[in-house]
């Protein structure tokens, strides 16, 4: 079974791991996430948003032509079409919810691609919320319509200016922001990381992917299981919500594609379950990429979601115990895959997701395979680094 | 072996002093990797109490602007734990304060937490500060080590602590608790405000069993001294990096400021 413990470790990974001083909200959150999330209330309320402004639920779609490509029934589960186009709008609105419930009054976050910041600026502004995004240096420049996007609605975007100036970096600084202002602010953290109970409850939120994948392939295929479920994992929670109805239906394989950079050897990597090892990173134990002496590496990403030396640690259990399948894309790769779904249905994915769709080439199956990717998002925030890739 | 003959220091130094007693926080590894021993032995001829020597980490989450950039220095110097266990292989023979190592868990638990252990009392160090360390976890897991090998271990408290977490962290602590003065990373305030005062009262009417450093904005003389009021004395970190940041002349600067902080 894969199922969190009461200390919140998946196997061995996991926990929380934190300073002294962010203890009073890391245990406010765990005493009560679960019973606030298990009322009514709250249900309604986080129902209704994700139907009404957030467009639930997402297709699933019939890939006809990348089908025939592929030789196999190839579904597309659109969480590119969620409103701020990409599935990190189901973990915001749902947190939003929780922290006003908590009494908070101020809103913090980190971003890589700035969907996760764009998704979290969008909710407070719908709930009236102060709002700051701590986002690395490197990444404000690679990513310059969403942060466009994010001042728009009203959130302040302050650059992380230590270390590769990227998503790490980031969420450091959004740690210690937090630190400094324990009583009023919540931190929404954008993926299945951080200290427990950040992980499961990410996880939660973005289970809504799989409970609609359930019924949804049930009215297609007559079944709920797919025999493949392929999602990219940055910090995994596009990948968790995709997976998490499955995680304990052994007869569906879960395959996670991370991002190879310019290759597993190269050292500009950021394929985690390759070179990573057990440690503990911003606060919790998981696999990460780091030096024997125990310092992060730096990673590297075309794609700045990927771009992350961790993964959650259910991924890290995942990998440990072989549920899941991991393989690695490179930047190259992905850029191709991103182009050849723009041109055989249509769709233009964020370059994440693009990693998602090269994984079909990189894992065995037969043509009656029914196989779901999980388009975690669309690629407009993207234009700039496919015009520069220029491959096309 | 030598556990039987001596105390710790950290004890036999509350035992003595119970008040001002100032303990001086730097990077390993800055400004110049082999800087260590020389910048020790000035805190400990200036007058000090104790010294924490800061273990450099890639991430340090607790840390602000002036640590984060003399942890990525030292970094950049070389420094690791390995170099930091050589330099300080013979310590004793010219320093005898108190040594305390601060750092992070991961660099630690890559190292080994047992063979770290083994390795800190074999040359002298007499506690840790590791602030990413939750009680529940040292409890769990590193407890019994830390006590086999002879090492006070220090938590962290601060304004938001509540009055239970602290007798807990009281009981569970040996050494001192440091509290952390503001509700702040290191080096994001400097001064004590009022609401900071009420917090050390508040703290010191518990009469807890550890003698209490205070630290996080503390600067100067008039700074350690307020701080001193309300606790055994103070830390200073993020102050003191700033000063052998640019210094020409380690030994002297680090004297001529100590001394201006104590007097
Ligand atoms: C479209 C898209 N997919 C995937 C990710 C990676 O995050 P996660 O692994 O948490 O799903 C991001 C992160 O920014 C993203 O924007």
């Amino acid at each position: 079974m894969i199922k969190i413990d009461e200390k919140g470790f998946y196997g061995k990974f996991g926990g929380a791991y934190i300073p002294e001083m962010l203890h009073p909200n890391i245990e406010e959150l765990r005493e009560n996430y679960e019973q606030i999330m298990a009322t009514p209330e709250f249900q309604k309320e986080f129902r209704g948003l994700l139907k009404d402004f957030v467009g639930r639920p997402t297709p699933l779609y019939f890939a006809s032509r990348l089908s025939e490509k592929y030789g196999a029934k190839i579904y597309l589960k659109r969480e590119d079409l969620c409103h701020t186009g990409a599935h990190k709008v189901n973990n915001t609105v749902g947190q939003i919810i929780m922290a006003k419930k908590l009494g908070k009054k101020r809103i913090i976050a980190e971003t890589g691609a700035g969907q996760h910041g764009v998704a979290t600026a969008t909710v407070c502004a719908l709930m009236g919320m102060d709002c700051t995004i701590y986002m690395g240096a490197v990444d404000i420049q690679r990513q310059r319509p969403n942060v466009e996007r994010m001042k728009i609605l009203g959130a302040k975007v302050v650059p992380a200016t230590s270390g590769s100036q990227t998503l790490k970096d980031a969420t450091n600084e959004a740690m210690r922001q937090w630190i400094n202002n324990p009583v009023d602010t919540h931190y929404i953290i954008g993926s299945v990381v951080g200290p427990h109970p950040y992980p499961e409850m990410v996880a939660r939120f973005q289970s809504v992917i799989s409970e609609e994948i359930k019924w949804q392939l049930k009215e297609k295929e007559g079944t709920e299981n797919p025999d493949i479920i392929i999602a990219c994992v940055g910090g995994g929670s596009n990948a968790a919500g995709a997976f998490f109805h499955y995680y304990n239906v052994p007869q569906v394989r879960l395959v996670a594609a991370e991002a190879a950079g310019l290759g597993v050897t190269s050292g500009k990597s950021a394929a985690t379950t390759v070179l990573g090892t057990s440690g503990i990173l911003h606060g919790s134990k998981t696999l990460l990429m780091q030096t024997e002496d125990g310092q992060v590496v730096e990673p590297h990403s075309i794609s700045a979601g990927l771009d992350y030396p961790g993964i959650g640690p259910v991924h890290a259990h995942l990998f440990d115990i072989g549920r899941a399948e991991f393989v690695a894309v490179e930047d190259e790769d992905a850029m191709k895959a991103g182009i050849e779904l723009s041109r055989t249905e249509g769709i233009i994915p964020a370059i994440e997701t693009a990693h998602a769709i090269h994984a079909l080439n990189l894992i065995e199956y037969s043509k009656d395979d029914i196989i779901v990717i999980n388009l975690s998002g669309r690629g407009d925030k993207d234009l700039d680094t496919y015009i520069k890739w220029g491959g096309y | 072996m030598s556990q039987v003959l001596t105390m710790n220091r950290i004890d036999n130094l509350f035992q003595t002093k119970k008040e001002r007693v100032l303990s001086i926080y730097f990077t390993a590894g800055f400004p110049k990797l082999e800087d260590t021993l020389t910048i020790m032995q000035a805190i400990e001829s200036a007058g000090a109490n104790i010294i924490e020597v800061g273990v450099p980490y890639s991430d340090p989450i607790a840390d602000g602007p002036t640590i984060q950039d003399s942890n990525q220095i030292a970094l950049d110097n070389g420094m690791s734990l390995k170099r930091l266990f050589e330099q300080l292989q013979d310590m004793r023979q010219t320093v005898s304060l108190p040594v305390v190592l601060m750092g992070y868990l991961n660099p630690i638990i890559q190292y080994g937490m047992e063979a770290f252990c083994k390795k800190c009392q074999e040359i002298g160090v007499d506690g840790l500060i590791l602030p990413d360390l939750p009680m529940q976890q040292y409890l769990d897991e590193f407890k019994e080590v830390f006590d086999k090998y002879d090492l006070r271990n220090t938590f962290l408290i601060s304004p938001q602590t509540s009055e239970k977490r602290i007798r807990e962290i009281d009981t569970h602590s040996n050494g001192f608790i440091y509290m952390v003065s503001a509700h702040s990373i290191t080096g994001a305030r400097t001064g004590i405000s009022e609401e900071q005062i009420a917090y050390f009262q508040r703290v010191e009417a518990m009469n807890l069993k550890n003698p209490r450093l205070i630290g996080f904005g503390i600067s100067d003389s008039e700074t350690f001294t307020t701080a001193s009021k309300y606790g055994n004395g103070a830390i200073i970190g993020s102050a003191f990096i700033k000063k052998i940041k640019e210094s020409q002349d380690l030994k002297s600067d680090i004297e001529s400021y100590i001394q201006s902080v104590i007097h």
